[in-house]
């Protein structure tokens, strides 16, 4: 993805949005959304109400109202599509990528014919070439390349991939910088990644969640206790001596439905899933989304989610005898040549020993030994001496078979507490041992602190032996931890949890996470994963950050949140919205009930315009909100109720009060009624 | 507001607290099926002798649509039944003042309506039914209708606390449970304690006996027909009559008002209800009848909390109870003591408050707390006229039943009514604490939102559909005897009693005839059964679901903010939905009173 953050109010998007909810107005489109449909209705019947109104009702009133009443429709519309709009600028955009090209097609008899990429289909077999664009999603079967995958992820840096193993998939439409590969098409035309991901972010194809689904049940529900409540009225009024005309029950029925949340609904759907995509996550559907804000088990990797995926030199342990200074000085020697992180770290912290940084360009006699799999050590021989570092039980053959008491002791609490000991000699001399550790990432602690008041319990999972799980465990402040896990044990502890009734949520990139990342409530797979990964998990990360999957708890949990909120904020303000209305509807009946007249309107009709105005521009109001999600704090449920409550029950009852107030003070300015 | 009201109020209340706990344990013992009671030994072979007879295998649980279809069927056969004793009483036995058969419509509203425990009587009954009707066509019902109103609450609950479950329990065996071991045993205590406050309990003819005073009344002048006789300007002609005799009452009643409160009935033995002073006869009878309607309802919040393993969520829900039954019966309190400024004007003086149709020996603040009482439960026995209330203390029974009669609520209709707010409570806010709702662990989906809400829109419907239906038809209106707001107000009242199955009424409406007979039947049948059927279709669905571990994230379902939040949500619903019909009714009516002098 073309990581350009489109910003809320791009004048681009709404132009568009301007333009789109005019042809929203069609009442198919309308009809899945009951309140708005209601609301739609509502508008007709005060349109045609002017040509049938009461003598005493003048033409500019119900003019005014059936005006206010098309803006509430246009308004509720405008907010939909500006969700939908930031969605569709990012679908053009990946469109773009999807330009013309052509495969290099192998045939069965090994001939190479050149294709258009939209005829390929499962099961082709393609050779790409440097300079080339991946004709479509595949599996590398032969080769090694190095790919520019911009286009998808936004990350310029070009990543590996190559044939077996985890880092086999392509996606079509990124590029080959390098190498040339044989790969094998697993999608068809108009199924692959990319299609895929114009479809999510378009919302072509959006389905209402469940919560969504049981919201606007309730919503319909409101909306006809409050059709009945208004169709009874005008009988009561016939019984009490009042007539109430069709722009005057209209408006009372349009202020009273939960136009708010009804007008605003789907646009917070649509901008929980966009947001994600802001992340560089793509939900699978808006299902995944909502799962995510209630999910009660976060699993998630040792590697590279808790810890720095490198270790580092943190202390130096001399042997009896040698000076910190002197093991130090081995150390770095030893380490010069050794390109990995590890290799690096010993480097740096040497340097806080007042050794001063050496290169390789200073020790022309020098003969270094490189880091590898079968030595298990790395060093250096230089003036005749052989200085090693690396595994304890490689050194120790290579010095000769002992190691002090101390060392050995050193070894062991190093293992202990979670780090890997590398043990440092100088030909048949042990140094002293280098303790390297797992490095937690920064500000977790306080992250999964916050977790657990949500009632979120998070559970490490690692390669490690349970010693070393529990030191990390206990330093990272997670709950629990599975240690020695293989790919089934991560399976079975996710369906344990689910037998007891709680939602997963896991990261995975290899073949062998599939299984889990399906059986997850919310399964999040890494974009350099496999195409089998990718397949079955729920969401995928173009970022490949595992930590991620942090943020896309809090975006569901905001997205429900939102919707609560917005609700709660809709209902209450009906309490307003009655005594702005039923005292003017009543009062040319009964003068007396002037009291209940509590905001003092200047009078019956500009009241009832004022809480139609106002029911109108809350909506264009809370747009932003809507689309941005209420203010996401890390609390319990308690204290989160008890805020928003404050904020969006309270203020909802209160808020349109001085609201009509203002607007009635206006109406009455201009003279309008 | 004097201090004795206080004083018996924090009585009331400490009393209703101090029973609840008890209570609500020994119903948690009646109400499980294997649950041990101290009655065990006298009633335990009774109970068998009984499953044997009707052939019920106690250890056979049913499904939500077998648990239904049982109570539907059930009921059918007491309706039917009940409108044969009606209409045939005049050939049946305990017969002695030779009453006739009760009139076709009159026996399907009556049999309805104490088939549906609402007991609204559009009859008096010591001039209507004979003691045969009163015992075995009233007073069962008053058994059975309670017993399975508490059968229904007891399925709901049971629908919560389990999980992956297929049944809710067995109708037939909570239908003889309760009345074994909870209904007869108490009513037993308590007819005799009434006995012994000076209630009737004979099968005597009525009495006759001199009156000390003569007195003459004015009485319509008839014509040879029947017909009354006008004058020229068409007003009725009235006569002197000097009457000389009053027939005294007389017949099994204790029996059948200790289940008429306890159950949550209200249907009075006789047409004054507990005004009557055989129905009421003591300060002590008089509170411990309006204590006996919240006996059961209190209780099952303990029950509640007792299956839930959450204590605090039972009192919580009690909480919120409380609370509107303090806002009811302050207000109701506090506009009867205030009284008529419109009388104070003429002379009556202010400190009397309103005593129009209140018994000078309850007064003020007893009034107003049977009314409240009595409206917070489904109840609807009165020992004062509701209907000669102030505009706004006549405004809490009306609005009590309208919030669907969830204050304690009657017994195990309360329980379940409320239980549907809180559903849709925790539905409403849940959402703002990032999560989808959850109740006690079940998650509250599409399925259990749409089925709550058709309960709270069948009820509204079945109020507003028919009282615009009355005030829009000469039928409707041919019953009533006041015009403008307080017109209005009674056909309002009267069909939410209905729906709400309460019985209470503004009496000023003349309801006996074919038209409210029958709508008002209907409106009692849908506000029961269209009801009970979202609930145990709710409680069937809860059942099946997994339950989710509390944990930090779950909603809160106890504590201030929840009692505040259930509070808040009975008014909103209640409120928004009433508002416009009650600003035309008692509002515009106290308004009226206070600040014109309009009269209608």
């Amino acid at each position: 993805m073309t990581v350009k953050i489109h910003s809320l109010f791009e004048p681009e998007i709404l132009r568009q949005a301007a333009g789109a909810s005019f042809s929203k107005l069609h009442p198919r489109s309308l009809m899945k959304n009951p309140v708005m449909f209601v609301t739609e209705v509502g508008a007709f019947l005060t349109t045609v109400g002017i040509f049938f109104r009461p003598a005493n009702e003048p033409l500019g009133f119900g003019l005014q109202v059936a005006v206010w009443l098309w803006f509430t429709v246009l308004f509720a519309n405008f907010a939909e599509a500006m969700a939908e709009g930031r969605g569709k600028a990012q679908a053009d955009a990946l469109r773009k990528t999807r330009t013309q090209t052509m495969a290099n097609l192998l045939k069965k008899d090994g001939a190479l014919e050149s294709v258009p990429a939209e005829q390929l289909r499962k099961e082709d077999v393609v050779i790409v070439s440097a300079g080339e664009v991946i004709p479509g999603d595949g599996t590398v079967i032969e080769g090694v390349a190095s790919v520019d995958e911009s286009a998808i992820t936004g990350e310029s840096a070009p990543v590996i991939r190559e044939a077996g193993g985890d880092r086999s998939s392509v996606t079509g439409g990124t590029r080959v910088l390098s190498d040339r590969i044989k790969v094998v098409i697993t999608a068809n035309p108009g199924e692959s990644f990319l299609d895929r991901m114009i479809h999510l972010v378009e919302g072509a194809e959006r389905q209402k969640t469940p919560n969504e689904i049981a919201l606007t049940i309730l919503l319909s529900a409101l909306t006809i206790i409050f059709l009945v409540v208004v169709m009874t009225l005008k009988f009561f009024g016939i019984y009490s001596g009042v007539s109430f005309s069709v722009t005057v029950l209209v408006a009372l029925l349009v202020c009273l439905i939960p136009t708010t949340i009804g007008g605003l609904l789907s646009a917070i759907g649509i901008a929980g899933i966009d947001r994600l995509v802001q992340k560089n996550v793509l939900a699978m559907s808006g299902r995944a989304v909502e799962a995510a804000g209630d999910v009660n088990v976060l699993l998630l990797d040792k590697t590279g989610t808790i810890t720095l995926g490198d270790r580092q030199a943190t202390e130096f342990l001399p042997a009896k005898g040698v000076s910190v200074e002197e093991l130090a000085d081995a150390a770095q020697l030893a380490s010069l040549a050794d390109e990995t992180p590890e290799g690096r770290s010993i480097v740096v912290l040497a340097k806080q020993f007042g050794l001063r940084g050496r290169n390789l360009a200073e020790m022309p006699n020098a003969h270094f030994l490189a880091f590898s799999a079968q030595t298990r050590m790395s060093g250096v021989d230089v003036d005749g001496r052989k200085i090693r570092k690396g595994a304890a039980d490689a050194v120790k053959n290579f010095a000769g078979g002992r190691f002090p008491v101390e060392v050995e002791d050193a070894i062991t609490r190093v293992s202990f507490q979670g780090g890997t000991p590398l043990v440092v000699a100088d030909g048949a001399r042990i140094l002293g041992t280098v303790y390297l550790k797992d490095i937690v990432k920064g500000g977790l602690r306080d992250r999964f602190e916050r977790f657990r008041a949500m009632g979120i319990r998070t559970v490490m999972i690692t390669g490690d032996n349970p010693l070393t799980a529990a030191a990390i465990a206990r330093e990272a402040g997670v709950d629990d931890f599975l240690a020695e896990a293989t790919p089934e044990d991560k399976l079975a502890l996710i369906r344990k949890e689910q037998a007891a009734g709680y939602l997963v949520a896991m990261t995975g990139d290899g073949t062998n996470d599939a299984p889990a990342l399906a059986q997850a409530d919310v399964g999040v797979a890494m974009n350099t994963g496999t195409q089998a990964a990718k397949e079955a998990g729920n969401m995928v990360d173009l970022d490949s950050n595992p930590t991620k999957l942090i943020e896309i708890v809090e975006i569901g949990k905001q997205m429900l949140m939102t919707r609560g909120a917005l609700t709660t904020f809709s209902i209450a303000n009906d309490v307003a919205k009655y005594f702005a209305i039923l005292p003017a509807m009543l009062i040319s009946a009964f003068p007396v009930i002037g009291p209940l007249n509590i905001m003092r309107l200047s009078s019956p009709q500009s009241a009832i315009l004022s809480a139609v105005i106002f029911n109108a521009l809350i909506i264009v109001a809370l747009i932003p909100l809507a689309l941005r999600g209420v203010h996401f704090r890390p609390l319990s449920a308690g204290a989160l109720l008890r805020r928003n409550l404050l904020i969006y029950g309270l203020g909802g009852v209160l808020l349109p009060f001085p609201g009509i107030k203002i607007i009635d003070i206006g109406v009455n300015l201009f003279h309008l009624v | 507001m004097d201090r004795f009201g206080w004083i018996q109020l924090g009585l009331f209340l400490g009393l209703l607290l101090l029973l609840t706990k008890p209570m609500g344990l020994y119903l948690y013992r009646v109400l499980e099926a294997e649950g041990k009671t101290f009655l065990d030994p006298v009633l335990k072979p009774l109970e068998r002798l009984f499953y044997r007879l009707l052939r019920i295998d106690p250890k056979a649980e049913q499904d939500w649509r077998r648990y239904t279809v049982s109570l539907l069927a059930f009921s059918l056969v007491g309706v039917v039944f009940t409108y044969a004793v009606l209409r045939l009483q005049h050939l049946l036995p305990l017969n002695p003042q030779r009453l006739g058969p009760v009139s076709g419509h009159l026996a399907f509203n009556t049999a309805v309506s104490f088939t549906t425990n609402t007991n609204w009587q559009s009859y008096g009954g010591e001039s209507t039914m004979s003691y045969l009707s009163q015992m075995v066509a009233l007073a069962i019902h008053n058994f059975t209708s309670a017993a399975a109103g508490i059968a229904v609450a007891a399925a709901l609950v049971r629908g919560i606390v389990r999980h992956t479950a297929k049944t809710i329990g067995n109708f037939w065996v909570d239908l003889v449970r309760i009345h074994l071991y909870l209904l007869l045993p108490i009513c037993l205590f308590y007819a005799v304690f009434l006995v012994s406050q000076g209630m009737i309990q004979n099968f005597k003819p009525y009495e006759s006996s001199r009156l000390v005073e003569p007195m003459t009344v004015d009485v319509p002048k008839m014509d040879a027909q029947g017909q009354p006789v006008k004058d020229a300007k068409g007003n009725p002609v009235t006569e002197k009559q000097v009457v000389e005799t009053q027939t005294i009452v007389e017949g099994p009643m204790a029996s059948q008002v200790a289940i008429k409160m306890l159950g949550t009935n209200g249907g009075g033995y006789t047409n004054a209800n507990a005004a009557h002073p055989y129905e009421n006869p003591t300060p002590l009878s008089n509170f411990l009848q309006i204590l006996s309607i919240f006996l059961i309802p209190g209780g099952l919040t303990y029950y509640l909390g007792r299956m839930a393993k959450n204590q605090r969520h039972g009192w919580s829900v009690w909480g919120a109870m409380a609370v509107l039954f303090l806002a009811g019966v302050l207000l109701c309190w506090w506009a009867e003591a205030a009284g008529n400024p419109r009388l104070h004007a003429l002379g009556v003086d202010p400190a009397y408050g309103n005593m129009e149709g209140k018994e000078v020996r309850f007064g003020i603040f007893n009034s107003a707390l049977f009314a409240t009482v009595t409206t917070d439960a489904s109840c609807g026995a009165v020992n004062a006229m509701h209907d000669s209330f102030t505009p706004l203390g006549g405004l809490v029974p009306l609005i009590n039943i309208q919030l669907g009669e969830v204050v304690f609520g009657g017994v195990g209709a309360g329980l379940y009514g409320m239980l549907v707010f809180v559903v849709l409570t925790v539905f409403l806010a849940g959402l703002m604490v990032g999560r989808t709702p959850e109740y006690l662990g079940k998650k509250i989906e599409a399925y259990d939102v749409k089925v709550c809400a058709i309960a709270v829109l069948i009820l509204i419907f079945d109020i507003m559909g028919f009282t615009a239906w009355g005030v829009g038809s000469r039928w409707g209106l041919a019953g009533l005897n006041n015009a403008g707001p307080h017109g209005f107000s009674e056909i309002l009242y009267a069909f939410s009693s209905a729906t709400g199955n309460n019985g209470s009424a503004f009496a000023g409406l003349t309801a006996n005839t074919w038209w409210y007979d029958t709508t008002l039947g209907i409106a009692m049948l849908i506000g029961r059964f269209f009801f009970i059927v979202p609930v145990l279709a709710l409680a069937g669905n809860l059942a099946k679901k997994k339950i989710v571990p509390e944990s930090g994230g779950s909603f809160p379902v106890s504590g201030l903010t929840f009692v505040f939040l259930l509070v808040g949500t009975v008014l909103i619903v209640g409120v928004l939905s009433f508002f416009p019909a009650l600003s035309l009714g008692p509002i515009v009516e106290h308004f009226l009173m206070v600040h014109s002098n309009v009269v209608y």
